[in-house]
């Protein structure tokens, strides 16, 4: 059977991913340049008997997805970094209340309305620590239309899995750039259902009381068990507590749930590093011009490599380490002011050999903009 | 059922101040819940923060305690995920009107099918004493300290211009009468509002000199008066109190399944 | 009925009747507030030494439910309890 090829914008790539995946309940807000999957979804989830709705404003979408995804639904919500500034304090509590769902976050220029049609990397630290309080969260990105249907099946299926939000951040030339996909056969990407307990009615049901492997069995809220969900200090039934010790508890398995199980989580993709002096991270739109200087020094014999980070959230700092440490130079390629930069810095042995390649001007850098600065580190001038 | 089977005791006695208006709400939501028949697994309420949203942990259904003021964002969810149960949504009136008065606006006017229970103590009592958008010209607070000049909402008003098609004020003193308000408002069809007046003689009461909970539930007595009765038109400072609307209208989630049967299983155009 | 802090006492019972109201108050989630002492038109109740609500006329009651309805506490109960049954 020959698959489906499609071609289609990043947005609407995204949107296909999500219905594979099983999402059926969607809230979001209009803004640029995230409108297409929230239009997309109007028309898309009707059609699947999941529901659909637009509501007065970002918050209140983080909010609903919240409360459809504790009734059992596979929820999402899609928006852009004025958006996403809004979403944070929902955010925070799906992280205490260990909810699943999937935030999108399609960047542009910031700060403030910045400029909403161009293309940014500067949300990547607010999707780490953008929700107040210690806290783990995982964030994924792509670079190609593959790519964005394969990390969004994967958010699900993580959010699923850890009881947690997941955000997905892409940014305005992901999203909006048209190219082909060949469309995945149903069952060809695996899809992880919700763990659903087996108390039985009647029975004592912990909705808090992690099993030993760490995972929380749920129960669809408003069915058989009653419990309590709170974004307060909660314990193991769900109900508030002051408790020292309950606080520290819930404290280290919410971060300790994700940031232990990195190795799992975070994936990165690998370009000629084995033998590479020079090393490119990037991750995004960005990775693309990258990867094009890469495939073109190669050709020259210049031992290149590219590091695609999929998973910027939680940082997989141990690989990042293990791969960069022969080379030469590191050169991180992103759209802001070093935010993965910095990260790349903390892990790697020698931070004096990590150097930063960006643009900050909503335009898109070029494999020309690379080689240029590439030359600079190597003392060669442009 | 005896109305403790509808409380969570472990949880009792509770943190409300003595003589707090909101433990009669919750008394008389208990009462109306019994007296529908409804089970405890039929219901499902949703909070936000503030004295008000505590009511959640204290009451055996379905409980969700969220965010201030997006309680019935959270709601709107919860609903579309399960319109076949009843959702309760108990608030303040900070909670409801000012940090969540866009969500309250909206949820009237999609008219999509849950009970607002507005407890308007006119303070916000959890952090002590601050003004709300109810307190009123003139009125005391900490953070009014040489009295208020923020004009206050009128709730009824606001839900019913806003779309609300069940709309009712009541007060803790008119018990009786809020139990049967109450029944109304969970079974109507549509979003239903129910503004009680309750008395925080802690702060707002203290700050307003207006005495104890008993002055206070004294003064719901003597203040208010059935819509359109005769005191009313002798004495206009009377505030009225009963059901404003009670109307049909199309139910949101009611509409959308209607478009899922509509379109589902159509291809994409 | 045996649980701590609880008071229970009989209301006035016509002599026909086979049912008997009791009225119960849950001491330890009182807060004496006094607004049933306020409130009940029969003044059977009133606040202890211990600013709980007690019952001090229980042949007074009407067992109207003033009290029982309007208790934020939720401390107050009228029970029927149905004779022959303990």
């Amino acid at each position: 059977m020959t698959k489906q090829i499609l071609f289609l914008q990043g947005n609407d790539v995204c949107v296909e991913a999500a219905i594979y995946a099983g999402v059926n309940f969607f809230a979001g807000y209009p803004i640029t340049p995230a409108t297409e999957i929230v239009e997309r979804l109007a028309e898309q989830l009707p059609r699947k008997g999941g529901k659909f709705i637009q509501m007065e404003d970002e918050i209140a979408s983080m909010c609903a997805i919240i409360g459809a995804s504790l009734t059992g639904m596979k929820s999402m919500t899609a928006t852009s970094g004025p958006g996403f500034s809004l979403k944070q304090e929902a955010i925070g509590y799906a992280v205490m209340a260990e909810i699943p769902c999937v935030i999108v976050n399609v960047q542009r220029g910031g700060p403030s309305t910045g400029m909403p049609t161009c293309v940014s990397q500067g949300d990547v630290m607010q999707a780490r620590w953008g929700t107040h309080g210690d806290h783990a969260i995982i964030t994924m990105t792509a670079s190609n239309h593959q790519d964005v249907f394969a990390t969004t099946v994967e958010a699900f299926n993580l959010a699923e899995t850890y009881r947690t939000p997941v955000i997905l951040l892409f940014d305005e030339v992901i999203g909006h750039m048209r190219e082909r996909l060949i469309m995945p056969e149903p069952g060809e990407i695996p899809l992880i259902e919700r763990l659903r307990t087996s108390v039985k009615e009647g029975t004592d049901y912990h909705p808090y009381l992690p099993r030993d492997d760490g995972r929380l069995p749920m129960s669809d809220f408003g069915g058989v068990h009653r419990f309590n969900v709170t974004g307060l200090v909660h314990d193991m039934w769900g109900f508030p507590s002051n408790n020292p010790n309950i606080a520290h508890g819930l404290m280290r398995h919410l971060v300790d749930k994700i940031e232990n199980h990195v190795s799992e989580i975070a994936k990165v993709k690998e370009y000629y590093l084995d033998d590479a002096d020079g090393i490119l991270i990037s991750y995004g739109s960005p990775a693309r011009s990258a990867r094009h200087v890469v495939e073109n020094r190669r050709k020259r014999g210049i031992r290149l490599g590219l590091l695609e980070l999929q998973t910027l959230w939680p940082f997989p700092a141990e690989k990042v380490r293990d791969l960069c440490s022969k080379a030469k130079y590191i050169l991180v390629v992103e759209l802001n002011m070093g935010q993965i930069m910095q990260e790349v810095k903390k892990a790697v042995e020698d931070p004096g050999k990590v150097f930063l390649a960006n643009k900050i001007d909503g335009t898109f850098i070029s494999p020309t903009d690379i080689r240029n600065i590439i030359r600079l580190i190597q003392g060669k001038g442009v | 059922m005896a109305v403790r089977d509808y409380i969570r005791e472990r949880f009792m006695p509770h943190i409300w101040c003595p003589g707090c208006g909101h433990g009669i709400v919750m008394n008389t939501l208990i009462r109306a819940v019994e007296n529908l028949g409804l089970r405890k697994n039929d219901i499902i309420m949703v909070s936000g923060i503030g004295c008000s949203a505590r009511i959640t942990g204290y009451l055996d259904f379905h409980t969700l305690h969220t965010l201030h003021g997006r309680a019935l964002a959270f709601a709107t969810g919860v609903k579309l995920g399960r319109p076949d149960l009843h959702i309760i949504v108990p608030m303040g009136d900070g909670d409801a009107t000012a940090i969540g008065g866009n969500h309250f606006i909206h949820a009237a006017r999609r008219n999509i099918d849950m009970t607002a229970i507005i407890m308007n103590n006119r303070i916000y009592g959890m952090t002590g004493g601050q003004y709300s958008p109810l307190s009123g010209y003139g009125r005391m607070a900490t953070t009014a300290p040489y009295g208020n000049i923020d004009q206050a909402f009128d709730i009824v008003e606001l839900a019913w211009s806003a779309g609300a098609t069940f709309v009712a004020r009541t007060t803790t003193y008119h018990a009786h009468d809020m139990v049967t308000i109450l029944e109304k408002a969970i079974v109507h069809k549509g979003f239903s509002v129910v503004e009680v007046l309750s008395q925080c003689p802690t702060y707002y009461g203290r700050k307003n000199k207006l005495g104890d909970a008993v002055e206070m539930m004294k003064s719901y007595q003597k203040g208010t008066t059935p819509i359109g009765s005769n005191a009313k038109k002798q004495n206009p400072d009377l505030v009225e109190r009963g059901i404003f609307v009670q109307e049909e209208k199309p139910e949101y989630c009611t509409e959308y399944e209607k478009i899922i049967q509509k379109v589902k299983g159509e291809k994409q155009r | 009925m045996t649980i701590s802090g609880e008071s229970l006492k009989a209301t006035s019972q016509k002599k026909s009747s086979k049912n008997k109201i009791f009225i119960e108050i849950r001491r330890d989630w009182c807060k004496g507030c006094g607004i049933c002492v306020a409130f009940c038109p029969k003044k059977v109740l009133e606040l202890d030494e211990h600013e709980k609500s007690s019952i001090s006329n229980p042949e007074a009651c009407t067992q109207c439910g003033f009290c029982e309805l309007h208790c934020p506490d939720m401390a107050i109960e009228l029970i029927l309890i149905q004779e022959g049954t303990k």
